[in-house]
């Protein structure tokens, strides 16, 4: 991780995100436990402030009990609150921190991005782009999206500004074969990573959720281990809809691991603290901002104290 | 994965088991789950908070309809005060500012603006013979100003032309300039998507709003937002005085509690609703329907007030107390069928319950419908006072007659009669349970097997 090294590591960028609703939060806690006893009000007004961080109705139910479990009645200080929240939302985030790692057996290490509409799936190409040229790969980018009006465009700038070649056809055309000729180009060109694109969906629609699992198939009758990487972006401040998102396109398309987008606005992201309970899905990255670096690993620690108000 | 709001009162009442008025406890536990409800819809939490707090005054004390539990009228009640807060049907979305009427588009980082632009410049191109322009004020996003130049070539509506390095503040001054000039009544502005914490974007933006004095400043917002709605729509809304939502992605299975969120916290009607990917998918908005699905229930309501115009309710009673003594007969079950097709069918009640999928499932692989109905009705009809009595009496010369009798078969006739005894095995059963609730609806299930009775209502 780089971002240890500079001054403003990605710790401090999300945290400047963060800080006005993780201000809220920690305001709340301090509110409800300073020189007082844990007790039944205080448990839910401790809920209260999780379900607002989008951790879920049942999440944090659970994990307000697991709080009064061993302090129920006694004084706590907000502090030891706070540590403790982390501290269980770091033990569940824990086991699905895993950054996206470029497997050179594979030639091209073949990686579908998906999500619903403006979840963030082209600006996030871009970004794992950056990265992986950064880290020494050839990349190549596939303009999968033949749907939306500019689409193509919008990942052709992103080509360049990255320095990757495009392989894209006209709005319209059909997104299985585009990805056939992504493969062969890239597998002619000899490149690393080949990241392909795809149009936003919203995942009840049945037709289009096909389509796409049509893409995958096409992509497996070229390389029967691939995709890769099936990466589902989140927008963060999606609310409990983000369990349908992830259930249905896990389902149809097997998923392999998650991006978070836009955890440098006020939304806490909470959902994916549920999202790793029940789904153990890696969570590959989060996005902070719209710049061509603004793409961070995804720590849980770091993460799970953020979300509740702590520094580092 | 939500549970419909109707079943859930469905076990709270049950164990209540009783009738008159709503009473505290009643109404408490009922809140308990319109709480989760809520939340898991995603309505913000404060809001949810002031609505339980509205929605108790109203409910405690208040008399439950004869023929509907009060489960269902606490539902009725719930969805009422939901509809209101929602705020009011809204009218065609019509500009009447004097030409060149600015409309600003606003929002967060993909929540649909660039396609809501469009769609709205079409409707209004079209519904209201206006000469509409849009400019694409989008610098940040690649390629976001030409997204705009394609949509507007496909809704055949004109767009500002492209001039690459000007300032959004620029392009707007540009639009509102050539809008003057070559005579447009409305002129749409596409915002840059922009957090509602970026001060310096906001303040862009607030620029750009005071230099086009806009009639219209609409945010548009998804409605798979979470808690953070009313941060966003708050900010919004203090920095730019908002006119209107727009609520996009409507289509997808978001509960949508984001528009309530917003609504309450801003007290900015929702105007507009985007239901599709296709340019003519913007609705007006209704809060009845987005009442129903925050709530995640069909349409219960219109069900509560069908059952109350046409269940009879003496007969209703009179089932009960049957039931109540064990002697079930034909004849009840025949009364049955009547006031289910007097509800629109089996069809028209299920078509306006919640959660009947599975239900629904079943009765397809049980080959029932509302053709079976009649054909029960009939085959009922096609007996003797005294076989109606005492099925028992129904052996196979009988069943020939009957069937010959109703246009029916020897299996129809089999089948009904088997359905029948594991009606009043049922009510046997749940006479022992004391379960009295289920029957009140009058409308039993009659749908076995598979299905217990009382599914439907409660």
């Amino acid at each position: 991780m780089t971002e240890e090294t500079e001054g403003s590591g990605w710790f401090a960028r999300m945290r400047v995100g963060l800080s006005q609703t993780s201000f809220r939060l920690s305001e709340g806690i301090a509110g409800i436990f300073s020189n007082r006893k844990l007790d039944e009000d205080a448990l839910q007004e401790l809920e209260d402030l999780l379900i607002t961080s989008d951790l879920g109705v049942k999440t944090a139910a659970k994990l307000s009990a697991s709080i009064s479990e061993t302090r129920f009645g006694k004084d706590v200080s907000p502090n030891e609150i706070l540590a403790a929240l982390a501290d269980e939302v770091a033990a569940i985030l824990g086991p699905v921190a895993k950054p996206l790692a470029v497997d050179p057996k594979h030639r091209p290490h073949i990686i579908l991005v998906m999500g619903v509409n403006g979840s963030g799936k082209t600006t996030t190409i871009g970004k794992l782009a950056k990265r992986f040229k950064e880290d020494g790969n050839s990349v190549m980018l596939a303009a999968g999206d033949t749907f939306r009006a500019a689409a193509i465009e919008q990942l052709k700038i992103w080509g360049e500004r990255t320095g990757c070649s495009v392989v894209a056809s006209e709005q319209g055309a059909d997104a299985a074969s585009l990805a056939f000729d992504a493969i062969e180009r890239a597998r002619s060109d000899n490149v690393d990573v080949l990241l392909i694109d795809t149009a936003g969906r919203l995942q009840n629609r049945e037709d289009l959720m096909q389509q796409l699992r049509k893409v995958m198939r096409v992509i497996s009758k070229q390389d029967e281990t691939a995709p890769h990487d099936t990466l589902l972006v989140l927008d963060a401040t999606t609310g409990q809809n983000a369990h349908s998102q992830v259930e249905t396109f896990q389902k149809m398309c097997d998923v392999t691991g998650l991006v978070v987008t836009k955890l440098d606005g006020s939304a806490r992201g909470g959902v994916l603290v549920s999202l790793a309970e029940r789904y153990v899905l890696p969570v590959h990255g989060i996005g902070v901002g719209e710049g061509e670096d603004d793409l961070r690993p995804f720590e849980a620690i770091a993460f799970a104290r953020s979300l509740v108000g702590l520094s580092k | 994965m939500f549970d419909g709001l109707t079943d859930r009162f469905g076990e709270i009442f049950d164990k209540l088991k009783k009738r008159g008025a709503l009473s505290e406890a009643d109404v408490s536990a009922a809140m308990r789950e319109i709480r989760v409800a809520l939340l898991e819809a995603d309505v913000a939490l404060p809001v949810v908070k002031d609505f339980i707090d509205g929605v108790k005054i109203r409910a405690v004390g208040e008399e439950v309809l004869r023929s509907v539990t009060p489960g269902q009228q606490v539902v009725k009640i719930v969805n009422d005060y939901l509809v209101e807060m929602l705020g009011p049907e809204t009218e065609e979305f019509e500009i009447r500012a004097a030409p060149p009427a600015a409309v600003m588009m606003v929002g967060l980082q993909g929540s649909g603006k660039t396609t809501t632009s469009a769609k709205l410049a079409k409707r209004i191109q079209e519904k209201q013979a206006k000469k509409v322009l849009m400019a694409s004020l989008d610098v940040r996003r690649p390629a976001a100003q030409q997204q705009l130049a394609v949509l507007g070539e496909q809704a055949k509506v004109d767009t500002l032309p492209i001039i690459p390095l000007q300032t959004p503040r620029m392009i707007a001054d540009r639009a509102m300039d050539a809008a003057k000039r070559e005579g447009y009544d409305v002129v749409v502005l596409d915002t840059a998507g922009r957090l509602h914490v970026d001060d310096d974007l906001m303040v862009e933006v607030s620029e750009i709003r005071d230099s086009a004095r806009p009639a219209e400043v609409l945010l548009v917002a998804d409605a798979m937002t979470g808690q953070d709605a009313v941060n966003v729509a708050q900010s919004f809304n203090e920095k730019l005085e908002l006119t209107g939502i727009v609520l996009t992605r409507v289509d997808g299975d978001a509960r949508g509690g984001a528009a309530l969120s917003m609504k309450s916290v801003t007290g900015t009607p929702i105007r507009l609703l985007g239901t599709g990917e296709k340019l003519e998918a913007l609705e007006a908005f209704h809060p009845d329907r987005i009442a129903s699905r925050i709530l995640g229930m069909g349409d219960v309501v219109s069900l509560v007030e069908k059952a109350n115009e046409l269940v009879e309710q003496d007969e209703a009673e009179r089932l009960m107390k049957k039931i109540g003594s064990g002697h079930f007969d034909l004849d009840d079950f025949a009364s049955q069928l009547r006031q289910l097709r007097k509800m629109g069918g089996l069809t028209g009640v299920m078509g306006m319950l919640p959660g009947v999928k599975k239900a629904q499932a079943q009765m397809a692989a049980a080959n029932v419908d509302d053709k079976m109905v009649i054909r029960q009705e009939a085959i009922i009809g096609s007996m003797t006072v005294g076989e109606r009595k005492k099925p028992d009496l129904i052996k196979a010369s009988r069943k020939r007659r009957i069937a010959a009798g109703s246009g029916t078969t020897v299996q129809d006739v089999n089948r009904l009669l088997k359905q029948y005894q594991e009606m009043t095995r049922m009510m046997k059963k749940m006479k022992k349970m004391g379960n009295k609730g289920l029957m009140r609806s009058g409308m039993p299930g009659m749908i076995s097997p598979g299905i217990p009775p009382g599914h439907g209502m409660r």
